[in-house]
């Protein structure tokens, strides 16, 4: 091989970058985020399932409904009312925001910005 | 009608995984296996055309230059253009992979009534590509999210970055767009201009359908269609492959298996395809050698040894001939023997 050096060097660098995962992560990394579920209540605003990977889209929509639409209405899940809301509905179940959003998010790297003006419930 | 094959390719590509990850147990095929296959195809594929270049010998110094060349002390010399020495070598590839300068210099000739030649250059392909490629290498990097554990702080910058628009939730992110509309431009090009689209074969439109199909799918999954992307999961499954202990928690949405297995496509395809450019460009004769065969010798590898072969020897050789011819010869000739 011409320039072996050179290529090797290369390809080492290379290799290495795609490989970077494997080196990375240790048995810590593999732990899934613990979190404290409500007490309060048995049921959220959606099923469960739902509610993992769509409730930013949830939060988003009541959002615009209210501050666009001017419809503040409250929601009716299995007959019962919840405000469209983050602080005066999440956040009254889910009443630690660092045990329960945060530990998610940062997790998946989330870093929701709604906080810079919502207020979190006090810990 | 070059491009019906690797269209229908792709589409065959998207059904197979969204039909077969709705079997039980094929989620671990899709999920797992067919990953690890793809990351050693590609790793080991990568090796393999690289060392194939290597072993191939350079018999002419071939620099393409586009300057003044060096010359004398008071011509000024386009460095760049047409470099004589290493550190402006690599000066200019650092700017042809960094900034696709090569791209800058594409021209369009057209032809007037007149009949009048004009031309001019189309930055077009160059802005494009140019979009195209930094897109790609920014969501690859905003992927190491799913993949690294805990999440390094460089990654979630270009999360910040990517998302400044703060436009919904979740975030919509900047190179999402640039990508499918640099992606759709650079496949209009083929199929409208005429001269392109002549040159373009099924292997020039293949990989431009399947990322489309891998970025259309990530963007339906983050925005459109969410249900049971769980990211948590995902995670977890991600993790679980680096660490060489994968689980599948839970039920995770189809399409994120098709966006799998198409990724998993293209990392076994890039190898043995024109995306090996990725690593052509640097064994680029064009450009990375100097333009210094003035200064150095180009030694052509195949070249067999020359032996030097000086006049005395030559008579060695042949002195009994010359002799006989009547040649004069400067040692051991007639005239000589005769003096003696
Ligand atoms: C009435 C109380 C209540 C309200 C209001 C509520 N939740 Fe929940 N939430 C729950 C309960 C209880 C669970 C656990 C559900 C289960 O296990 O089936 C849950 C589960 C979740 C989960 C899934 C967690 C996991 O890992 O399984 C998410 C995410 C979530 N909630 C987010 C929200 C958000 C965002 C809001 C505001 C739109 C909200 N919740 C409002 C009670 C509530
Ligand atoms: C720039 C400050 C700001 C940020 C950032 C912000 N909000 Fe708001 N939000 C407001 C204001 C102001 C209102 C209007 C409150 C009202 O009219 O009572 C509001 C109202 C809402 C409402 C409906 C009413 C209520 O009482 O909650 C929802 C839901 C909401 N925001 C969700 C979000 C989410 C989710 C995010 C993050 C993605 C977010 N907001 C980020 C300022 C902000
Ligand atoms: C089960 C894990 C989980 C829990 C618990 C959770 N989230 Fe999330 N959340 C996510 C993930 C994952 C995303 C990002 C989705 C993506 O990137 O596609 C997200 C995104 C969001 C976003 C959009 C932010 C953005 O920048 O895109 C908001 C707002 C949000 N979550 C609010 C909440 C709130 C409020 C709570 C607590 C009541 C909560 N989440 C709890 C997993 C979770
Ligand atoms: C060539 C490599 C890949 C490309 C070009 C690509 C492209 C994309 C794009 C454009 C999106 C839209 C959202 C975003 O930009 O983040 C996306 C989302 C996503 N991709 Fe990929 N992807 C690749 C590899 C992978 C791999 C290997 C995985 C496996 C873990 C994966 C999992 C996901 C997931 C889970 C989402 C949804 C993210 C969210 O909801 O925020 N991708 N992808």
């Amino acid at each position: 091989m011409y320039d072996r050096v050179k290529i090797s060097t290369g390809l080492l660098v290379v290799v290495l970058l795609v490989l970077i995962p494997f080196f990375y992560n240790n048995d810590a990394s593999k732990a899934a985020p613990e979190l404290t579920m409500p007490t309060n209540a048995k049921a959220c605003v959606l099923p469960r399932a739902e509610m993992r990977a769509k409730h930013m889209q949830l939060l988003n929509t009541w959002r615009d409904e209210v501050v666009r639409k001017g419809d503040s209405r409250p929601v009716l899940v299995d007959g019962k009312e919840y405000p469209k809301s983050l602080q005066l509905n999440c956040m009254e179940c889910h009443t630690s925001k660092v045990n329960f959003c945060d530990k998610c998010h940062n997790y998946s790297s989330v870093r929701p910005y709604c906080w810079d003006c919502h207020l979190a419930p006090v810990e | 009608m070059k491009y019906a094959f690797p269209l229908a390719a792709v589409v065959a590509l998207i059904l197979i995984a969204l039909i077969a990850v709705q079997i039980p147990g094929m989620q671990y095929l899709f999920g797992v296996i067919i990953p690890y296959l793809a990351v050693a195809v590609f790793v080991g594929g990568f090796i393999y055309r690289l060392c194939y270049w290597g072993k191939s010998p350079v018999p002419f110094n071939i620099p393409t230059t586009c300057g003044q060349e060096f010359s004398l002390p008071w011509i000024k010399q386009d460095k760049l253009e047409c470099p004589s020495t290493r550190l402006q070598v690599v000066a200019r590839m650092f700017l042809e992979i960094v900034l696709f300068r090569s791209l800058w210099r594409n021209t369009k000739a057209t032809m007037y009534e007149g009949p009048k030649l004009t031309y001019e250059s189309s930055k077009w392909l160059w802005l494009f590509g140019i979009v195209f490629h930094y897109s790609f290498l920014i969501i690859v990097l905003r992927h190491l999210r799913l993949f690294l554990e805990p999440v390094p702080s460089c990654v979630a910058l270009v999360e910040i970055l990517d998302s400044l628009l703060q436009v919904g939730a979740p975030l919509m992110y900047i190179t999402d767009a640039t990508i499918l509309l640099s992606l759709i431009m650079l496949l209009l090009r083929r199929l409208w201009n005429p001269y392109v689209r002549y040159i373009s074969l099924a292997n020039d439109y293949f990989p431009l359908f399947l990322i489309l199909a891998i970025v259309g799918t990530g963007i339906l999954m983050r925005y459109f269609i969410r249900s049971n992307v769980d990211i948590e999961a995902i995670k977890q499954l991600a993790i679980g492959l680096a660490t060489l202990h994968p689980t599948i928690v839970g039920p995770i949405s189809s399409l994120f298996y098709v966006h799998l297995f198409l990724v998993c496509t293209l990392l076994v395809y890039f190898p043995f395809s024109k995306l090996m450019h990725m690593g052509g460009v640097f064994l680029s004769p064009t450009r990375n050698l100097a333009n210094d065969s003035r200064m150095h010798r180009h030694i052509n590898p195949w070249n067999p040894p020359i032996k030097p072969h000086s006049y005395a020897s030559y008579e060695d050789e042949f002195r009994e001939d010359m002799i006989a011819q009547g040649i004069p010869v400067e040692q051991g000739g007639p005239q000589e023997a005769g003096a003696k």
